[in-house]
């Protein structure tokens, strides 16, 4: 059954992959091939996450004393605002976009790449020009602002480099902008015969909905920091109190995106879980067309909350109140599919690969955070806990314990179509178990802190909070143990690993339906699209557990 | 210096400590749910399990998920509603309410008690009395947080902020900055001293520099030439200031404002912005004239025109 | 035939789906500029509410010829562009080469006409900072505004300039045919680029003018 619905055809062992259709490094840097790119950044990345995370390592080894023993309260600053700037903006914003969007997404919908592949190639290389500003910055000294930048801090006091940085995450948000108008016009435009929007698998409505914020939020960070650099580089007083600039719109101006930039970083994760969830319970993912709809709302709703970030800033009481609604509500959706994904398991024929190990894990960890997101919605539990470990506890939840967790589940998952090889299974089951309790054992302690009135970014601290820091840092070990773990045995299957079939998870979306890896082409012939996603199991039977192949694939061979 | 926590100072903290308890209620409910489901539906239909697995009905696909969408918005609406109940209690300050003002700076808190009692790093205040805080900073955002009272109000450069509390236990609380504010952001800590009314009245009176901060003010207004222009004698057509403060002046360009801290600071140093109705624009600004310090006199002084009292 | 073949990318299956497409990837774009300058409108207003004063003894001192005479140069660029894209859409080459080169020259005189203008609000000493010769301190932010705004929308032009440049060239060289699906979008950013002017325009220009 499986090899008759494969689309690619005859020429099997005749036809070169993506990976073997060139092989010298201008190849790679020329390339317009969406999957190669999808390298290429997936490469950068993983660079900009071992810097990130080792910012993180110095940093909790350093808070396990509450007198600080290695660092300067000046380096400390610096440490913490790298370990921001690199995870928000060189490393989670790109992860899943980047690398799992950018090699699933044409072939998701049936293309032989995206629409623009040039523009493709050229966000990278915008990426990297951002990148080496990053990295100046870093030699420069670094940068002691925090990763929000707030002025008059940045504009006028701070004595970092704080122009260079700035100018690297400004330059990188034209990358994900590009980026962004990419995948749109690709949904748009280059869906096989057949793929109607309400056929689109959930991950690439997720690619789609999170490309629409990329493409309207950006921008207005790209403005924020381009008036911080401004002022400090040319002197224009634009945020200066004393020339009747005020300080809170450039909050507003910052937070305008960066609220709507954790749901860039955590739209395409929900998209992610909801291909593993369906493919491992063997049933369609349930209320599929609830799912879309609370994506595009958590979308558009996220643009009308960054306000919760600034309860205590300064801003008006009726200010609050309106945000502090609209927060409540934009949890809403995001409870919605929590509850779809846990339905989706009634009834399946569940299997315990990585993949789904590392999915249940986002299950868990970012129902917690979602929830203690409700606690800071309500603005006078947020006056006590804002600025303290218990925000930082919150979203670390969400994008550590949530998108961090989907994208780990999405490169197992698709590790065979992207490589052509197998990955050790026990081996990414014990690092999936590893990073879930490394992982709360790091964050969990911070949400008592926080409560306690520990407050973030603090180089010494109250002795009595010194308890939990040290549970902290211990867990902190533990995640980097997990970390490191992938990163070996990926690599190691990379060169020793058993070759993957086309489809070794019997899963349903037209890229298992071609060689992995695939041809450079993704398709011999384009399919024409025939089915809704998720077909496992007949429409009224539950899933039979002795039949290994779904049901009905979405394209079709004839 | 008291070690553990989270101490709670006021009949607020007690009931911010109740509206958390029920969120945590609410949270560990949600949890325990949907962690039974995930580990429950796990075990039984792992694969190859003999547990029934009949279609579903459309009463689950259909009515179930309208169903828990709906009691989802309802509960959240349910919970904003509470915690916007108790934020509204927080809003409006007491009338009598005793006035301190804070000046933070990189890295110290500055601090004048009512009777001009200056503090560097610690707050001294009575229970059982409405406390306000009036609170301004010399360079960077920063943000004064008080653990023990469940409060915290960013304080900025150039605009005044304001934090009220009515604590009931005396003793010594943490005071801390938490708004990232340069190199030693995190030594910017203190001390929230609270103490029964009658000690306070003794600690206050027994400090060196206990001055009349409206007598320091008059001083003042007749130093900086104030009274040049606006005593009633004056040939200069300018505002009559007694009883200005907390009244409602009518502006130039058909605007009102209410003639608060804020207002009598900004006419001080930005006097062309808010232009009273009927008089030219020729004030003068003080900027670089009159100092933070200075400011809190001279705006002592005012209120006290208000008061009907005179120094 | 083997225009079609130059014209058509992977990995389109037709010519019309490729402009289709490349038309609606620069609205999509033109969305993100938006926002951009968006941001940038909202801080304006925002000071000028607090400011109206300020920011109308501010405003006086631009130069309005200069203004006027660069709103109708653009305007008219943005006229000879149109008249590209029809020209390109009849398969007029020359006639496209033409109005593109016409595009292009207003374009530049724009440029130097602002680097005049900029010349003299130098003069005047209108850059913010300590010996800034206006009062009160707000009209420092009217200025940093004005530079901030006309500098980005230059740098906006200079690009549509150079994108110009390149297709005058490639058309020149016949690399690219006239039936290329990339005219409507370079007009659209074009387009761009000028309306963001007629905003630039009574914003810095018009008030305290009336």
């Amino acid at each position: 059954m499986s090899d008759a619905a494969l689309i690619y055809v005859r020429h099997q062992d005749k036809e070169e992959n993506y990976l073997q259709h060139g092989h010298t490094l201008w190849s790679w840097l020329s390339t317009t091939d969406h999957k190669r790119i999808a390298i290429l950044y997936a490469l950068s990345i993983t660079f900009f996450f071992f810097i990130g995370g080792m910012a993180a390592g110095i940093v909790r080894i350093e808070l396990m004393f509450p007198h600080g023993e290695m660092l300067s309260d000046d380096a400390y600053n610096r440490l913490f605002t790298l370990h921001g700037i690199v995870m928000v903006w060189f490393f989670l914003v790109p992860s899943i976009p980047t690398t799992l969007g950018n090699f699933l997404l044409p072939m998701m919908i049936g293309a032989k790449d995206v629409a623009f592949p040039r523009i493709n190639l050229l966000s990278w290389y915008i990426f990297i020009v951002g990148a080496c500003f990053a990295i100046f910055s870093i030699v420069a000294g670094g940068v002691d602002t925090g990763w929000t930048f707030y002025t008059p801090l940045s504009t006028m006091f701070s004595n970092g480099a704080v122009i260079s940085a700035a100018a690297g995450v400004f330059i990188v948000g034209f990358s994900s902008i590009a980026s962004g108008v990419n995948f749109i016009t690709t949904v748009h435009m280059l869906r096989a015969p057949g793929m109607t929007w309400f056929r689109l698998p959930l991950f690439v409505w997720a690619m789609y909905a999170t490309s629409l914020v990329m493409v309207l939020a950006t921008p207005v960070l790209a403005m924020s920091l381009l008036l911080v650099m401004a002022e400090r580089w040319l002197g224009m007083p634009i945020f200066n109190p004393a020339n009747g600039g005020d300080p809170i719109l450039f909050q507003h101006l910052f937070w305008f995106y960066s609220h709507p930039a954790v749901y860039i970083m955590v739209l395409p994760a929900m998209g992610v879980v909801s291909e593993v969830f369906a493919c491992f319970a063997r049933r369609r993912v349930f209320g599929y067309a609830m799912m879309v709809y609370a994506m595009m709302a958590i979308a558009v709703i996220g643009f009308f909350v960054w306000g919760h970030h600034m309860f205590v800033a300064g801003q008006s009481q009726y200010a609050n109140f309106v945000f502090s609604f609209l927060s409540f509500m934009v949890a809403v959706p995001s409870a919605i599919k929590v509850f779809n994904w846990t339905a989706t398991l009634y009834r399946g024929q569940i299997t315990f690969e990585a993949p789904l190990i590392y999915a249940l894990g986002f299950l868990g960890l970012f129902t917690v955070g979602g929830l203690t997101g409700l606690f800071l919605a309500s603005v006078p539990i947020d006056v006590h806990v804002t600025d303290t470990y218990f925000v930082v506890a919150h979203f670390h939840y969400i994008m550590v314990g949530g998108s961090v967790s989907a994208f780990f589940a999405g490169l197992h998952f698709w590790w065979p179509k992207i490589t052509g090889r197998l990955y050790s299974e026990a081996w990414a089951r014990f690092a999936a178990i590893v990073m879930f309790l490394g992982f709360n054992t790091t964050f969990m302690p911070q949400f008592i802190m926080g409560y306690g009135g520990m407050p973030r970014r603090y180089h010494v601290y109250p002795p009595e909070f010194q308890i939990w820091h040290v549970m902290s840092s211990v867990g902190a070990l533990v995640l980097f143990v997990a970390y490191t773990l992938p990163l070996i045995y990926l690599t190691w299957s990379l060169f020793y690993g058993k070759k993957a079939g086309a489809n070794p998870w019997n899963a349903t979306g037209l890229e298992w339906q071609t060689a992995s890896p695939p041809p450079k082409d993704n398709f011999a012939t384009l399919p024409r699209v025939k089915a809704p996603p998720y077909r496992y199991h007949p429409e009224r039977e539950a899933p039979d557990p002795d039949k290994r192949a779904p049901e009905t694939m979405q394209g079709d061979v004839s | 210096m008291t070690g553990a926590y989270p101490l709670q100072a006021s009949a607020y903290a007690g009931d911010w400590d109740r509206l958390f308890a029920v969120l945590m209620v609410v949270s560990a409910l949600v949890v325990a749910l949907v962690f039974i489901a995930i580990v429950g539906f796990s075990i039984r239909y792992r694969r190859g399990s003999r547990a029934p697995r009949s279609v579903l009905p459309e009463v689950i696909t259909n009515e179930l998920e309208l169903g828990w969408t709906a009691a989802t918005a309802i509960a959240f609406l349910f919970l904003f509603w509470w915690a916007a109940v108790q934020q509204l209690h927080n809003v409006i300050p007491p009338q009598g309410a005793i006035e301190l003002h804070v000046v933070a700076k990189q890295w110290m808190w500055k601090v004048q008690q009512p009777n001009g009692v200056r503090e560097i790093n610690e707050l001294h205040a009575p229970v059982g009395r409405p406390v306000r805080l009036i609170m301004t900073s010399q360079d960077v955002i920063h943000s004064l947080f008080l653990p023990a009272l469940r409060l915290k109000q960013d304080v900025l450069p150039g605009r005044y902020t304001y934090l009220w509390f009515t604590a009931d236990k005396p003793g010594v609380y943490h005071l801390l900055c938490t708004e990232l504010c340069g190199t030693e952001h995190s030594r910017m800590t203190g001390r929230l001293v609270l103490m029964t009314v009658a000690d306070y009245a003794r600690w206050s009176a027994a400090q060196p520099g206990a001055e009349n901060l409206a007598a320091e003010g008059e001083k003042l207004f007749r130093a900086f030439g104030c009274s040049g222009c606006h005593a009633p004698q004056s040939s200069v057509h300018a505002p009559d200031l007694n009883g200005v403060f907390g009244r409602t002046v009518q502006l130039a360009g058909d605007r009102t404002v209410t003639a608060d801290e804020a207002y009598l600071r900004d006419s001080i140093l930005l006097p062309q912005k808010d232009v009273v109705a009927g008089f030219e624009p020729i004030m003068p600004s003080f900027k670089g004239t009159v100092s933070d310090d200075d400011m809190v006199k001279l705006i002592a002084y005012l209120k006290s025109l208000s008061a009907g009292t005179r120094p | 035939m083997s225009e079609v073949s130059r014209v058509l990318h992977e990995p389109w299956p037709s010519i019309e789906r490729q402009k289709l497409a490349v038309t609606f990837g620069m609205w999509v774009f033109i969305a993100s500029e938006v926002l951009f300058f968006g941001g940038l409108f909202l801080a304006y207003t925002v000071y000028r509410h607090l400011d109206a004063d300020a920011f109308k003894v501010a405003a006086r001192e631009t130069e309005v010829i200069y203004g006027a005479t660069n709103t109708a140069v653009l305007l008219t660029s943005s006229l000879t562009m149109a008249m590209a894209v029809k020209a390109s859409e009849q398969g007029l080459r020359r006639m496209t080469l033409w109005c593109l080169t016409v595009t292009a020259a207003l374009g530049l005189a724009f440029l130097v006409i602002k680097g005049f203008e900029y010349h003299a609000d130098l003069e005047k000493g209108l850059w913010p900072g300590p010996n800034f010769p206006l009062h009160p301190a707000a009209t420092q932010l009217f200025w940093a505004f004005y530079w901030i705004a006309t500098g980005i929308h230059a740098v906006h032009l200079t690009v549509g300039i150079g994108i110009v440049a390149v297709v005058i060239i490639e058309l020149k060289r016949r690399t690219l045919p006239v039936e290329a699906t990339r005219f409507e979008a370079v007009a659209l950013y074009w387009h761009l680029v000028d309306t963001i002017w007629i905003f630039l325009l009574p914003m810095l220009y018009l008030i305290g003018r009336a």
